[in-house]
């Protein structure tokens, strides 16, 4: 799907948003799947807040995972952090291997319910794919480009933020991308906690046996998830040519 | 302008260089030439605090090196090694005014300099100066990374192998491109190297390291003339020794008044190529032009007489 055409895309992000916009319009292609007489279309809350709020939570764990797992890569890979690395590859392994289901059981006696517990969820889960790109991207440049740039005065920092981040920008990108995916995925089990995602409808669809219900969330999140996976893919290409290499 | 007093290095059990000490006259070039695993690397990468010696000093211009901090010191010391080690991610002309930048150089005076140096390596400026190195050939990378150690006017100069990727005919070039750019800045170089022939050519001076010591440093002459052991003899490959020497001559302080048949050689030509040429074209003598004027000849045996050991 990545590699669709750009107007499949466009058509896309028109349709989506045409749905989180006006949902009722669409109400006679989910007809067929509502029960009875129950409503085709979810209406106890707007599907574009509950959208919106799906973005923001994502986008919050994301970056934020994205900051911890980039600063772990950084500080493992400097000359003094050598030994922080078996420490940041647990952390970020016990992430991963964690349910998410299991983090949210865990968190909500803790933190209580709502959106916090999604949210240690999210960032625990997205910071594996984050920190072994990153990692991958720093440790992997070429010790001659190093050398050079030490041989010729650039301070530590100099370095880092000119070159090292640079040409690892690629490898970081594409974490991120599948960070950020995985999170749009995951963020729908945060209904079961009270945060407010799109999962709310498809738990609804379960609960009250409306498939129409699991359909729209199920879309929409996959939609969604479509789309951020293309625009992060389009980054990663042109950071990759800005990056000097050939694509 | 560079001064190496019992300079030592060991990595835990392993002495790497031992004991080397070395002077290298302002506008000098002192090739270090080992077999690898000698020390000549370490030996250079001490001079820029790249490695810190474990004793000994060094001394810039009178000045010891540790007294300055090290990317600083570096600043002002041009860096070229094999592999160029350009920015995959930064245009040619950025690469090039790296260090101009961090010196703080305004636009205009970065941009000037970039041309310039772009100009002197055949580089025309506004075709190379914003592709990126991936879309330059190898012999073109390697002169952009000399260009830019070049670019803040360093008054030194370290390469390490700087022209070992490339291939013959442009390794050549870019020896005969070092040496003018050389006696333009007189930028004081020291180029490590493990070709003989190579260090020879383009040293005023000759440093011979193996295993970590200092063998023998001398003129390329008196080191052909005199290898201090069977070791450098044997980095000089023994057998033609002569040819060696004649090859660090030019048959200019040879000619003598008289006619010769046949076509001139220039004056410049390497006592080498001459005798070469008179063996091939079977004449006893040659005559010798400068700018379409006969000068005089050389005779055979006059060259023959510069492969004489002393």
């Amino acid at each position: 799907m990545s590699r669709a055409p750009l107007v499949l895309k466009v058509a896309l992000l028109a349709g989506l948003g045409a749905f989180l916009v006006a949902p009722d319009a669409f109400a006679p292609l989910f007809r067929p799947f509502a029960p009875g007489d129950s409503p085709p279309i979810y209406a106890q809350t707007p599907l574009l807040r509950l959208a919106v709020n799906h973005i923001v939570l994502v986008a919050a764990a994301t970056l934020a995972a994205g900051l911890l797992a980039v600063g772990f890569a950084i500080a493992a890979t400097r000359p003094a952090g050598r030994d922080l690395l078996p420490f940041a590859r647990a952390v970020a392994n016990l992430g991963q291997t964690f349910p998410p289901v299991a983090v949210l059981a865990l968190a909500v006696p803790v933190v209580g319910f709502g959106t916090v517990p999604t949210l240690i969820a999210l960032v625990l889960y997205g910071l594996l794919p984050i920190f072994e790109t990153a990692l991958t991207g720093l440790g992997g440049l070429d010790p001659a480009l190093l050398e050079a740039a030490r041989g010729m005065g650039l301070t530590g920092r100099q370095r880092l933020v000119q070159v090292e981040l640079p040409l690892a920008l690629p490898m970081i990108l594409s974490g991120i991308r599948v960070s950020a995916v995985i999170g749009l995925a995951t963020a729908t089990l945060g209904s079961t906690v009270a945060a407010s995602t799109l999962g709310e409808v498809i738990v609804s669809g379960l609960l009250t046996g409306n498939t129409a219900y699991v359909l729209q969330g199920g879309l929409t999140v996959a939609a969604m998830a479509i789309l951020v996976d293309a625009g992060f893919l389009a980054l990663q290409r042109k950071a990759t040519r800005r990056a000097g290499f050939r694509s | 302008m560079i001064d190496l007093a019992h300079v030592s290095r060991s990595f835990g059990a392993r002495t790497v260089v031992d004991d080397v000490s070395l002077r290298v006259e302002a506008g000098a070039i002192l090739t270090v030439v080992g077999t690898s695993g000698s020390g000549k690397t370490t030996l250079l990468r001490m001079i820029n605090r790249l490695v810190e010696p474990s004793a000994g000093t060094v001394r810039i211009a009178g000045r010891d090196v540790r007294s300055v901090p090290p990317h600083l010191l570096r600043q002002g010391i041009g860096y070229a090694i094999q592999g160029h080690g350009l920015f995959p991610h930064r245009t040619v002309a950025e690469n090039v005014g790296v260090v101009p930048r961090l010196l703080g150089w305004d636009r205009r005076r970065i941009a000037a300099r970039v041309d310039e140096l772009l100009g002197l390596f055949r580089l025309d400026p506004a075709l190379y100066r914003d592709r990126l190195p991936a879309a330059l050939s190898g012999g073109e990378q390697q002169r952009i990374g000399v260009a830019r150690a070049l670019a803040a006017e360093p008054p030194i100069l370290l390469m390490d192998e700087p022209f070992g990727a490339l291939d013959p005919i442009i390794r050549g070039r870019a020896r005969e491109d070092l040496l003018a750019i050389q006696r333009r800045f007189g930028t004081t170089i020291v180029l490590v190297t493990h070709d003989m022939d190579e260090a020879l050519r383009l040293g005023d001076r000759v440093a011979v390291m193996d295993a970590g010591r200092l063998v023998q440093e001398a003129s390329p002459a008196a080191l052909i003339g005199a290898p201090a052991s069977a070791f450098v003899g044997a980095l000089l490959g023994g057998g033609d020794r002569a040819f060696q020497l004649m090859s660090l001559r030019v048959v200019d302080d040879l000619v003598e008044p008289g006619a010769a048949p046949g076509t001139p050689i220039p004056a410049g030509t390497s006592v080498r190529a001459a005798l070469a040429e008179s063996l091939w074209s079977r004449r006893a003598a040659l005559p010798v032009s400068r700018d379409g004027v006969i000068l005089g000849r050389v005779t055979r045996a006059a060259l023959e007489a510069q492969g004489a050991g002393p």
